[in-house]
């Protein structure tokens, strides 16, 4: 090899490989280099034009969902490091010299390449119309296209999307999930064009109608209108109306990134394209590879996909490892819409081009369905689409090509419709292609479970890399790996734990018809039977302790969740009634109904936190939280608190949280309810329901929704008529806007159904399953939950009230409780010998005027030592 | 309202044990220390208890009425929480999770089952005495 001096970039003797584009495709190509060892022989080098390492495109739409841009990432954190490859983000390649053999980048940066794969992907096509440069208007392509949207979207309340295809109905729906307005301006005569046909288009639009959004096909737009300040203001569309909106999303369509190729001489298409042979090389040099969307591949197409750009990555990585290759001579175009509430797939020949092919056609307008398969004379399936039920695409796209084990017609009929269609993943071929991104078949699936030893879907999936595409295989995936397992005498297990064969609902059931109010009973009676003798474990006793909490009164326990059997299966905090902190302390939450205190009992919180040298913050739930009480220190410290009227918060339980308020009507100018009375209502309520996961509420005097309450497990807002209810709203890490469940309810209304819904949800809600992720589990979901708790569908409803009912009856403080009895104060103490001593180990130091934990104390191999004479005993309260 | 006044103190009522339960004593550096009487534990929670040294442990039942005693340091965190955390039993090992982030130790050997590299001191436990 000729070492050419090149200025910044050294060659080595090692022969260069130089990538431009870390995109999908990129990244693919780079794990394909390294499992075949050539990151280990060869210097590779990667251009990156954006601002982060390559990212899934694909599920670009999930990042308004809420995944963030890291969790989109493709790279595991150390590749580049393990691989040795030299990465340059945010410094894309401006030429090619082939002659020379180097590539500049737009840092200055030449490096000398002995094989220059492209791999630029493609450009988000803007047609030519007048005004398609105003200020709000955007592509839909990238992780900074999605920044830019989501920031202007925030002061605007109408969008327009130009293309009703795959994409531009993706856009739309982020669009309508920003809360905008949406229009999608298609200029063919249907949605989706390329991939349904007309009868798959009508029963799509209706259900993107559904959605809220407003389609206009057959028109285009025509020109971009803009205000004085340059920003869109409207469109006028061909047909010569005109649409208000503030902003326009462009996506019709990609073209090939191929301009570095053309600059440097390289053959493109007629269309675009860098024009490459079977082994993905460029005829014109055979030093240069192109891969993914910027190349024209053998068959005389551009691939917008990722699974035939992964395809290409494999088999240029195996001609440059100097491997055999089957070569890359085209691939299969299935999609599935991703689109929340949307079910839409086509696969194969879906228009039914081929010589001879027949149509099978399932079609009810009414309830937006259309199934169409393409089918040879022969009866090979051809093809497809579905629209409104593409529940069977994991099962059809891998038979396509084959005379499927059943007649077209059960295939297409819904369930129950014709006969029963008994075809599960275990009718397929060994050789069937499950998951098309990566092109993995049943074989290999059954492969991971049965050579590989995988036991769990995650497992599979890191195996063999299905399912970790698009995510439309997965749930073909579960089944056959659950199939699988099964066959090879695996139980799949959906039990609690290692002592219990059954759900946490499956547990409620058993507790609530036997009358089983006893851990050790349950754990005999139904335990596994390799439990049956042991101690349980840390998973379900807690869970079987809640279970025994909120039925209670109802199966004859005591509802005090401290006394006997039940005190050794609570968590530490329920076991102390106050949070374990870091260094062993403990914080303490008093309960304030509705973020509503007088000033008298803020004095008194302000007084006890002083006397006993407490950190005081005002939390996010509306009330006060006192850290760094030694457990000794509780009883004291809560002695006071409940002499000044206060109860305990739950803040340490799987229980009912903070009801939180907004001032409403009787302050507030907005107001049309009096929110914190209803917020202090439900508060007093609910307070000391134990349940699967904690449960917050809030309440808002008006649509404003100062509360937040769409954030909580159940949100009221008020209405002129009265109240709306939400239900399933969550914070935290995956938040999620609750539901509407009811519309303007009476006052008695209102607590009847959330009353019936909590209940609801305690029965039948997994352990540590919060509101949100039991109502999107559910069979039925939203509709379901709404059947039960407001149509009575179960019959259910008096037996949930009269269950909130006798929750209400029974609920006494649990603080005040354990303070006027000796027995249940005996825990209270850090040293069972040294009942008097303080646990040396808690600690603080100062920090902004209050305390924090001393932390050096803990660390290191051993602490300190503090002989037990040195240690001297409590002097009154104010201990530090 | 409850009267603070009226209530006793955890420590009164930390003293007042029933006297016909045997001991329990722990082996310490200076021999047999008499920690608490068995009514004191309930299987599946743990106490602590201060040696002599200033260290200390953390003290268990089972259901069967097996007693043992383990370093109450959290090597995970530093916090002398181990007494604090729910027992189990996984495989046939009796163990303790720690309550601050769960890892589980074996009472009997005190290895942690979750990161075998680690592990607690363990300590001798026996009984003495009662009715
Ligand atoms: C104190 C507080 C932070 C603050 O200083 O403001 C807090 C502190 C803790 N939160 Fe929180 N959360 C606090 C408000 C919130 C809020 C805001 C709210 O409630 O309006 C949220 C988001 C809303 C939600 O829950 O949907 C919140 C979402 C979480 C989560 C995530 C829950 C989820 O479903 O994703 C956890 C983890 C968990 O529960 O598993 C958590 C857990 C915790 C724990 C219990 C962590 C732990 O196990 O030690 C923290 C200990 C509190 C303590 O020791 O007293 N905290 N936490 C807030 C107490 C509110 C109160 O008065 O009770
Ligand atoms: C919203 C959305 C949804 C999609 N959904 C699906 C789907 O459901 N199924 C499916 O199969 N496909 C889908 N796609 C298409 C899929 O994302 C692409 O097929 C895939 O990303 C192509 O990979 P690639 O590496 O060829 O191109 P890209 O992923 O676009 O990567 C090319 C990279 O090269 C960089 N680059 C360009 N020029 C230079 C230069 N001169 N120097 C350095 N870097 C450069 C670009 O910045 C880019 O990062 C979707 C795409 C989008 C945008
Ligand atoms: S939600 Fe409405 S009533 Fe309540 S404070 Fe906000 S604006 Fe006022
Ligand atoms: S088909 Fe896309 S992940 Fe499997």
């Amino acid at each position: 090899m000729a070492a050419a001096a090149s200025p910044t970039s050294a060659r080595t003797d090692r022969p260069t490989i130089v990538l431009i584009g870390h995109g999908m495709v990129g990244q693919r190509f780079l794990e394909a280099l390294a499992e075949r060892g050539v990151t280990e022989t060869s210097r590779v080098v990667v251009l990156c034009e954006e601002p982060r390492p390559a990212y899934d495109r694909v599920q670009l739409t999930s990042y308004f969902s809420g995944r963030s841009a890291e969790e989109l990432s493709l790279v595991e954190r150390d590749f580049m490091d393990r691989h040795g490859i030299e990465l340059h983000l945010g410094d894309p390649a401006e030429t090619i010299d082939r002659a020379a053999r180097t590539v500049t980048a737009r840092s200055g940066l030449t490096v000398g390449y002995d094989t220059l794969v492209l791999a630029t992907g493609s450009y988000p096509f803007v047609p030519p119309v007048p005004g398609k440069d105003s200020t709000g208007c955007f592509v839909y392509r990238t992780i900074e296209d999605l920044l830019a949207i989501e920031e202007y979207a925030k002061n605007v309340t109408t969008g327009a999307v130009v293309g009703g295809g795959l994409l531009g109905l993706e856009a739309a729906g982020a669009l309508t999930g920003l809360g905008l307005r949406t229009h999608v301006v298609e200029f063919a005569p249907r949605l989706m064009p390329v991939q349904v046909d007309d009868g798959g288009g009508a029963a799509l639009r209706r259900t993107i109608e559904d959605m809220g959004v407003t389609v206009h096909t057959g028109v285009g737009g025509k020109e971009i209108t803009a205000g004085e300040d340059g920003a869109v203001t409207g469109m006028e569309l061909s047909d010569g109306s005109r649409l208000d909106t503030d902003m326009v999303i462009f996506s019709a369509g990609v073209r090939p990134r191929d301009q570095l190729a053309r600059d440097c001489g390289l053959e493109v298409g007629e269309r675009g394209g860098i024009v490459v042979d079977a082994t993905c090389r460029t005829p014109g040099d055979t030093a240069v590879y192109a891969i993914g969307e910027c190349a024209l591949a053998c068959d005389g197409r551009v691939y917008g996909l990722v699974a035939p750009g992964y395809e290409m990555a494999d088999t240029a990585a195996a001609a440059i490892a100097e491997q055999d290759t089957d070569g890359f001579t085209g691939a299969d175009t299935s999609t599935k819409l991703k689109l929340l509430g949307v079910d839409v797939a086509s696969f194969g020949d879906a228009h039914g081009a081929s010589e001879g092919a027949l149509d099978v056609v399932y079609c009810d307008s009414r309830a937006g369905v259309y199934k169409k398969l393409v089918v040879g004379a022969d009866g090979t399936l051809l093809g497809g689409v579905l629209v409104g039920d593409a529940e069977a695409y994991g099962m059809l796209r891998p038979l396509t090509g084959s005379v499927p084990p059943v007649s077209p017609e059960q295939l297409v009929l819904p369930a129950g419709a014709g006969a029963p269609v008994a075809l599960g993943p275990s009718a397929l071929p060994d050789d069937a292609v499950i998951c098309n991104c990566h092109n993995v078949t049943k074989g290999t699936i059954r492969g991971a479970v049965t050579e590989h030893s995988c036991t769990t879907v995650p497992e599979v999936k890191k195996c063999t890399k299905a399912g970790t595409g698009c995510g439309s295989c997965v749930k073909a995936l579960t089944s056959l790996v659950n199939d699988e397992l099964e066959a090879s005498g695996v139980i799949v297990d959906k039990g609690l734990c290692g002592c219990f064969p059954h759900t946490r609902a499956e547990l409620y059931e058993v507790v609530r018809t036997l009358r089983l109010a006893s851990y050790e009973e349950l754990l005999a009676s139904h335990g596994r039977p390799e439990a049956r003798d042991g101690d349980g474990c840390e998973i379900c006793k807690p869970a079987v302790g809640s279970i025994i909490a909120s039925l209670a009164p109802s199966v004859g326990a005591d509802g005090y969740i401290l006394d006997g059997e039940q005190a050794a299966l609570q968590d530490t905090n329920d076991h102390f009634l106050a949070n374990l902190q870091r260094n062993g302390s403990y914080s303490v939450v008093p309960r304030i109904p509705g973020g509503e205190i007088t000033p008298e009992k803020l004095i008194v919180i302000g007084e006890v936190a002083r006397d006993f040298g407490l950190y005081t913050k005002i939390t996010g739930g509306q009330r006060i939280d006192l850290f760094g009480a030694r457990v000794d220190q509780l009883p004291l410290i809560w002695s006071r608190l409940v002499d000044a009227g206060f109860e305990s918060g739950h803040a340490y339980g799987k229980a009912l949280r903070t009801v939180k308020s907004c001032v409403g009507q009787t302050w507030c100018r907005y107001g049309v309810q009096d929110s914190v009375r209803m917020a202090i209502q439900l508060e007093l309520r609910y307070r000391g329901l134990r349940s699967p996961h904690k449960l917050k509420s809030a309440v808002s005097g008006c649509a404003r929704e100062c509360a937040e309450a769409r954030g909580k497990d159940f949100g009221v807002i008020a209405t002129s008529n009265g109240w709306n209810l939400y239900v399933g709203g969550n914070g935290g890490a995956d938040p999620r806007h609750a539901d509407l469940l009811a519309q303007d309810l009476s006052h008695a209304e209102l607590i009847r159904l959330i009353d019936r819904f909590l209940m609801f949800y305690i029965r039948t809600a997994d352990r540590l399953e919060r509101t949100s992720a039991w109502l999107e589990r559910i069979d039925g979901g939203l509709d379901h939950v709404r059947d039960v708790v407001v149509h009575d569908s179960l019959g259910l409803c008096d037996e949930l009230e009269a269950l909130m009912a006798a929750h209400v009856h029974h609920y006494r403080d649990e603080w005040a409780e354990t303070l006027n009895d000796p027995e249940r104060l005996a825990r209270f103490v850090s040293f069972v010998n040294a009942p008097e001593a303080p646990d040396p180990s808690v600690r603080f130091t100062p920090e902004r005027d209050q305390i924090k934990p001393d932390l050096t104390l803990l660390a290191g191999p051993t602490l300190p030592v503090r002989t037990l004479e040195s240690v001297r005993p409590l002097e009154g309260t104010s201990a530090r | 309202m409850t009267t603070a006044t009226a209530t006793p103190t955890a420590t009164e009522a930390a003293t007042t044990a029933a006297a016909d339960s045997p001991t329990v004593e722990i082996l310490g550096p200076d021999g047999w220390l008499p920690v608490c009487t068995l009514d004191r534990l309930s299987p599946g929670r743990g106490v602590a208890a201060l040696l002599p040294d200033g260290t200390q442990a953390a003290l268990f039942t089972d259901r069967a009425g097996r007693a043992y005693a383990i370093g109450n340091r959290d090597p995970f965190t530093g916090a002398q929480v181990l007494s604090r955390g729910l027992t189990g039993t996984a495989t046939g090992r009796p163990y303790v999770a720690s309550p601050l982030l769960k890892q589980r130790f074996d009472l009997a050997n005190g290895e942690c089952l979750d990161d075998p590299s680690v592990s607690v001191p363990t300590y001798s436990v026996r009984t003495r005495g009662g009715a």
